[in-house]
């Protein structure tokens, strides 16, 4: 089977999943909606992360900045957002069906250009700092807008925004919402695919393998570097505005920028399964999120812990993860071809 | 914001008593910042659990309060203890990740710091703790200020001096400080790198500890206050430089000073990303000068 099947059977597999288990198993709506998200969070994670070889500790930031763009839109739209925010959630805004679907789009729409473009302002001088000085930038700049966010009091500062209520049953509300993950993530992974396969996902490979040596080659680094950082924004920002509104309520350190979760999750999970791989982040998303809703509750407060050791043990003792593991094995799976002259066994036999 | 600025130049009583706050809170930045540049220098690892064994340092202190013990006689008992635990944690991971890349011992110190942090949480629950000490204020003028702070600036200067004065003339400080130049010659010259390696990741855990017992002291601790402590010593060793200790010493005060006033002017509830947003300006600041090399290079 070649590369291009395998790929196209695999999004039939996904899609179907995607449809059927809503449909034969709605109790499971919600958790299937939170997988997607960790899907689409990996995946644009490892845009970066494996495939540019820029490891940021702060992706989470676009997500909580998408979220409180659509949150001031879609309020904005028929109240004033200083007002609401002073009253706690004392006022309740009415909300036309009209006016909420008219709310959600903008807000979505919104939240993923904020995001974006706050990307390509920071850009230029976060993707400046090499190797660990970025993570530790990112993870900096993630507290810092977090922090910032939390003070201000025209978005709610500390006690947050309520979001508008769906109008209609609630069941079909959070098929609404499962459906818009659904569609982004499968959009986010068929675009950043795409986007390996042409001459830019070259480009940033060679920014991975040696920086100094593609500026010298003639690729304006930086201009790269951001674009590249700029996809991932924008799919999480629309992500984050899609969360924000499925919450129904939203708050600056559990829900718009948690770090410590899906802040890390996301590394974890592009790090199961084998970062700078086009499927390893879907794969590492489903098994974490399957193994994290099956043991979590049987740990007993000890899952945060567990999750500490895990990250430990991926990192320290199975870095490449699952489907690196498999593409060293076997490379011709993966559409990858190896130089046997390159080799340390086909060294060797040409030594013979 | 304004308002608060102006109070600071009608009352300057007020401006003094935050540079002189600043100031003793400083010098247990320094601790923590150095304890991360020697790990850093030494042998490459950047430490993001550095804050959480800050913190697990200061919880030593006031599980000692709980048993009775004068948090200043668990000053030695953290070090010892989180010595041990440098030691332990050196051996299952550090040692992995020595000579790998530098994201990995990145990765890998949160994973570090995310299971201490937790550990912490499940084992004194989430609120802020303080380890009584039990002395009174110091009334200097119209300034009156904890002797605590006094006592704790006073103890992190004598630990700061013990350790240099190890680092500078005992055999084992004379072995970290040739692994850190050049560690394959300290090999050739019979050098156990890897045991220098694992004392050295000790010794910087023990500092973290003793650190932390002051900050139990004269500040509070709360599990998930590590990172904060964490981002403090890598603003401080960035700025500074590795290998810089009068800069890091400087940086660290600096850091304290700068924490009390924009704590006062920007209001207490921007005090952490008054902290956060520096480590950002002090990135930058750095990056601008290395693109001025590279230009002077080219």
């Amino acid at each position: 089977m070649s590369a291009q099947k395998l790929d196209l059977s695999l999004y039939g597999v996904l899609i179907a999943a995607g449809i059927l288990v809503p449909l034969l198993a709605p109790a499971f709506t919600s958790q299937m909606a939170i997988l997607w998200l960790m899907v689409l969070m990996a995946v644009t994670w490892d845009m970066t992360g494996g495939q540019m070889g820029y490891n940021s500790l702060g992706n989470i930031a676009f997500f909580g900045i998408g979220m409180y763009a659509s949150a001031v839109v879609q309020i904005g739209i028929v109240y004033d957002v200083a007002e609401y925010t002073a009253a706690f959630g004392a006022i309740k805004v009415d909300f036309t069906v009209e006016q909420y679907w008219t709310g959600l789009l903008l807000g979505i729409g919104f939240g993923g250009v904020v995001a974006t473009v706050f990307a390509l302002i920071i850009g230029p001088f976060m993707l400046g700092l090499r190797g660990p000085y970025f993570a530790i930038g990112t993870l900096g700049l993630a507290v810092a807008v977090a922090e910032l966010v939390s003070g201000w009091s025209y978005v709610g500062g500390g006690s947050g925004i309520s979001m508008p209520v769906f109008p209609g049953e609630a069941a079909s509300g959070s098929q609404v919402f499962y459906v818009l993950l659904f569609v982004l993530a499968i959009l986010a992974h068929v675009v950043i695919r795409a986007i390996y396969k042409t001459r830019f996902g070259l480009a940033i490979n060679a920014i991975r393998d040696d920086e100094d040596k593609a500026e010298a080659m003639g690729i304006h680094t930086t201009r790269y570097k951001v674009t590249a950082w700029m996809v991932p924004a924008f799919f999480m920002g629309m992500a984050g505005a899609v969360f924000g509104n499925m919450s129904g309520f939203i708050e600056p350190l559990e829900v718009a920028f948690p770090t410590a979760t899906f802040g890390i999750f996301m590394v974890a999970m592009a790090l199961l399964g084998g970062k700078g791989t086009v499927w390893g982040p879907v794969l590492g998303a489903i098994l974490f999120h399957i193994v994290k809703e099956v043991t979590w509750t049987h740990l007993l407060g000890w899952q945060w812990v567990a999750l500490g050791a895990i990250i430990i043990i991926n990192i320290v003792y199975f870095q490449q993860g699952i489907l690196g593991w498999a593409q060293d094995r076997w490379p011709s799976l993966f559409g990858v071809t190896v130089d046997e002259k390159t080799t340390r066994t086909g060294q060797a036999e040409a030594a013979k | 914001m304004f308002d608060n600025i102006s109070i600071l130049f009608q009352a300057p009583i007020f401006a003094v008593d935050l540079l002189v706050q600043g100031l003793l809170i400083g010098g247990i930045f320094v601790l923590a910042a150095y304890g991360l540049a020697l790990v850093w220098g030494v042998m490459n690892v950047k430490n993001l659990a550095q804050g959480d064994m800050v913190i697990l340092g200061g919880y030593v202190a006031y599980q000692c309060t709980l048993w009775g013990i004068h948090p200043i006689l668990a000053l030695p008992i953290a070090f010892v203890v989180l010595f041990v635990l440098g030691w332990g944690v050196y051996a299952a991971i550090i040692r992995r990740v020595v000579d790998r890349d530098m994201f990995t011992s990145l990765l890998a110190t949160f994973g570090l710091s995310l299971l201490i942090q937790q550990a912490l949480n499940l084992r004194f629950g989430p609120e802020v703790k303080i380890a009584e000490a039990g002395f009174g204020t110091f009334d200097i003028g119209e300034l009156s200020i904890p002797a605590i702070r006094f006592v704790g600036l006073g103890l992190a200067a004598v630990l700061a001096i013990c350790i240099v004065l190890f680092m500078r003339n005992s055999r084992m400080g004379q072995a970290i400080r040739a692994t850190s130049q050049d560690p394959r010659a300290a090999r050739v010259l019979g050098i156990n790198t890897d045991q220098v390696y694992a004392f050295t990741y000790a010794l910087n855990a023990a500092i973290c500890g003793a650190a932390g017992v002051l900050v139990a002291m004269i500040w509070n601790i709360q599990p998930f206050y590590g990172l904060v402590h964490s981002i403090r010593a890598f603003i401080i060793v960035t700025a500074a430089g590795l290998g810089n200790l009068p800069g890091v010493i400087v940086a660290g005060f600096g850091l304290g000073v700068w924490e009390n006033y924009s704590g006062f002017i920007f209001g207490a509830e921007f005090a952490v990303a008054a902290v956060v947003g520096l480590l950002v300006v002090v990135l930058m600041v750095r990056l601008f000068q290395m693109y001025r090399l590279r230009q002077v290079v080219r």
